[in-house]
């Protein structure tokens, strides 16, 4: 078992037979993705990769049975890209696309509403279940399979924190790479909620940062419903109030937005929270033990 | 993306929006010829001087001056041109350095003939992130700071949530001016300008329209006296006409200078400069420099590609901060092989001959080991690490 993702998921990459998309495609498909295909409008009927292209999502949904897509355009067409997934019927869309315009995700946002989709993303490193598939950006090899669920903001940060669990002999069921931007597709609390399900994952490390209030609604949620632990970081225990630390998201508004008063909320309600980055893995594997 | 006052006021009158009348001016002269204009105009000598600065608070540091005539006008136009104008927004606050007023808007007296008759309101419009929709925020208290009247009478500030597929609706309109509590000609200007003020916020992919005051003038007008616009960066590619709006000599130079290397950066107060790719790893390691007994200098993420080129302009842009008593360079190789990146960095090192400060560099990922060993065998004064933690023991180590 994992969530979102496993062996199994037939994977479209809409913006194949770009740089990004070529470049990612044959990395996914050499972690062992099923790859069935991509869409690029107007290429379709091509090969790519010795995988077919098509011209829309919902060719690819009717003569692949493609599920799962995973969108490498650029910002400006990113939006409607997940919309047509949406409408074709995928069932998991992750948005690797970073600096899609906000009032083009609030659009979104409304649209995926009432239909049985679910978007991870935008600008985010996407999702990997180590030694079933990857469906992302984030380097392979640092992974190992395992029952460490993470959930992150970040996309270098979760590196650092699934290479920390992997050098302390653990290893990771799926981590979502949930992005940076203020409005996601899955919230802190959604991913949290799927790998708290999941029967394979037996520990959560949750990596927030500065900015909104996905953080303190997941705890919230743990406090009530938590059935394994978690750990948690905070990014941007140094950052200034009112400037934009590189995310898009990741920017103090209010009181509620810091990192110390976000640390605070998951301390309070049952998380265990470290104040340093290096003692991610380090304070799993002792919550684990004890 | 921030905007000036009349910038701002510009979006807004191109969409219908009522605005309080002005002419901008960067020379006393041109606040002269600006003042004949709106006298004639107006018909009333009374005009505002207005620094024009991405500051609030303007009227409390003496940037907001009203003249009677134009003696009055050009003392005032003098005095606030070229003036380190310091208010509580403005860098370090009223005890800062102060921002330097190149701009002033000469605006029309709104509130001509009866200022008695006149009323202040609050709009603002934004996205809310929680919500995940537009919502717009007006209270009664008009020219007054709104976190302090939500603060005093939370029951003065009223929300309303806007559809995204369907926009603002009619009776969402008049929902408004009816609480701001309008009737006959004011309530209609009110509808009027709410209705118009959203179209203008989604027409220019806008982040923050805030007016304060919205006023209700003597003769029951409807007008945005100041305005707050910020605008989306991510949307700017749709607006070219609002791109062209973006003023660095509003911004600190040293930031504009990396934005045009493709860097990231935020210059900040510390005394350890960091180097990192990824915003999440970079305030992680802002976070590490303050654990290890130091503050961070700057934040600054330079991205998936840290080849020699770019890691030398951000040294340059690092070393220019003279507070920065050490680098600390992060780097999470993953599709970027961490052996490149210590090539690059030692590149970097050799072509700018001498660095002044100890360097730290961690690298790990893919290669890292390789990484290490080029970076020890290359003689040049730099630390390396591999851990995390030990990147963190060795700036506690250089800053003892």
């Amino acid at each position: 078992m994992s969530v979102l993702l496993n062996s199994a998921s037939r994977v479209a990459v809409q913006g194949f037979t770009g740089k990004e998309g070529t470049f990612h495609s044959e990395q996914m498909i050499d972690y062992g993705t099923n790859i069935v295909g991509g869409i690029v409008p107007g290429k379709g009927g091509q090969k790519h990769l010795g995988k077919p292209v098509f011209n829309t999502v919902a060719d690819s949904v009717l003569q692949e049975g493609v599920d799962t897509t995973i969108i490498f355009v650029p910002p400006r067409f990113a939006a409607d890209a997940i919309m047509e997934s949406a409408d074709a019927g995928v069932k998991v869309i992750v948005c690797i696309t970073e600096g899609i315009p906000v009032q083009d995700m609030v659009k979104v946002k409304a649209y995926l509403k009432n239909r049985d989709v679910r978007l991870v993303g935008p600008n985010c490193p996407g999702i990997i279940t180590p030694g079933e598939a990857k469906l992302g950006i984030m380097p392979g090899f640092i992974h190992r399979k395992g029952s460490i669920g993470i959930v992150s903001r970040s996309g270098t940060l979760t590196y650092e924190a699934v290479d920390q669990v992997t050098k302390a002999n653990m290893g990771q069921s799926t981590c979502i790479g949930i992005g940076g931007d203020p409005i996601v597709g899955t919230t802190t609390k959604e991913a949290v909620e799927l790998l708290m399900m999941d029967p394979e994952t037996e520990g959560i490390i949750m990596i927030g940062e500065i900015g909104g209030g996905m953080e303190a609604e997941a705890a919230h949620w743990i406090k009530a419903h938590k059935t394994k632990p978690v750990v948690g970081f905070i990014a941007g225990q140094t950052a200034p109030k009112g400037r934009t630390m590189g995310h898009a998201g990741a920017i103090i508004g209010g009181d509620d937005d810091t990192a110390e008063a976000k640390m605070r909320i998951l301390e309070e309600c049952g998380i265990y929270v470290v104040k340093s980055p290096a003692h991610i893995g380090r304070t799993m594997k002792e919550v684990l033990a004890s | 993306m921030n905007l000036h006052e009349y910038q701002g006021k510009e979006i807004l009158a191109s969409y219908g929006v009522k605005i309080q009348k002005g002419k901008i001016a960067t020379t006393v002269e041109e606040a002269v010829a600006a003042y004949g204009d709106i006298v004639e105009d107006s018909g009333n000598d009374v005009v505002v001087v207005k620094a024009q600065i991405h500051a609030g608070g303007r009227g409390k540091g003496g940037g907001v001056k009203l003249a009677k005539n134009e003696k009055e006008l050009r003392e005032h136009a003098g005095n606030i041109l070229g003036m380190m104008l310091k208010t509580p927004q403005t860098p370090g606050g009223i005890e800062g350095p102060g921002k330097l007023v190149r701009k002033i808007l000469i605006a029309e007296d709104s509130y001509a003939p009866d200022f008695d008759a006149c009323k202040e309101y609050y709009v603002s419009i934004l996205m809310d992130r929680e919500r995940r929709q537009n919502v717009v925020i007006y209270s009664t208290e008009g020219g007054m700071n709104i976190e302090e009247v939500a603060e005093a009478t939370p029951h003065l500030v009223f929300k309303e949530y806007i559809d995204p597929t369907l926009g603002m609706l009619p009776f969402q309109s008049r929902k408004i001016a009816f609480n701001l509590g309008l009737s006959g000609s004011a309530f209609k200007d009110m509808v009027k300008f709410i209705t118009n003020l959203y179209k203008a916020f989604v027409g220019s992919d806008a982040s923050l329209f805030e007016i304060n005051p919205c006023l209700k003038s003597a003769n029951d007008e409807i007008i945005a006296v100041d305005t707050k616009v910020s605008l989306d960066d991510n949307a700017l590619f749709r607006h070219p006409d609002l791109a062209v709006m973006r003023d660095v000599l509003e911004e600190d130079p040293t930031e504009v200078e990396a934005k045009e290397y493709g860097l990231n950066y935020v210059n900040l107060d510390g005394n350890v400069g960091c180097m990192v790719n990824g915003a999440g790893l970079a305030m992680a390691t802002m976070d590490i420099i303050k654990l290890s007994g130091g503050a961070p200098a700057n934040f600054l993420d330079v991205g998936g590609t840290a080849d020699a080129a770019r890691v030398e302009s951000a040294f340059r842009i690092i070393l220019k901060d003279p507070a920065v008593k050490a680098i600390l360079i992060n780097i999470f190789g993953g599709i970027v092989r961490c052996d490149r990146v210590a090539q690059g960095i030692v590149d970097a090192y050799k072509s700018m001959g001498n660095i002044r400060v100890p360097i730290i560099v961690r690298l790990q990922g893919t290669n890292a080991e390789i990484a290490k060993k080029l970076i020890d065998e290359s003689g040049l004064e730099v630390r390396s690490a591999i851990l995390l933690q030990e990147a963190a023991d060795l700036v506690s180590e250089v800053l003892a």
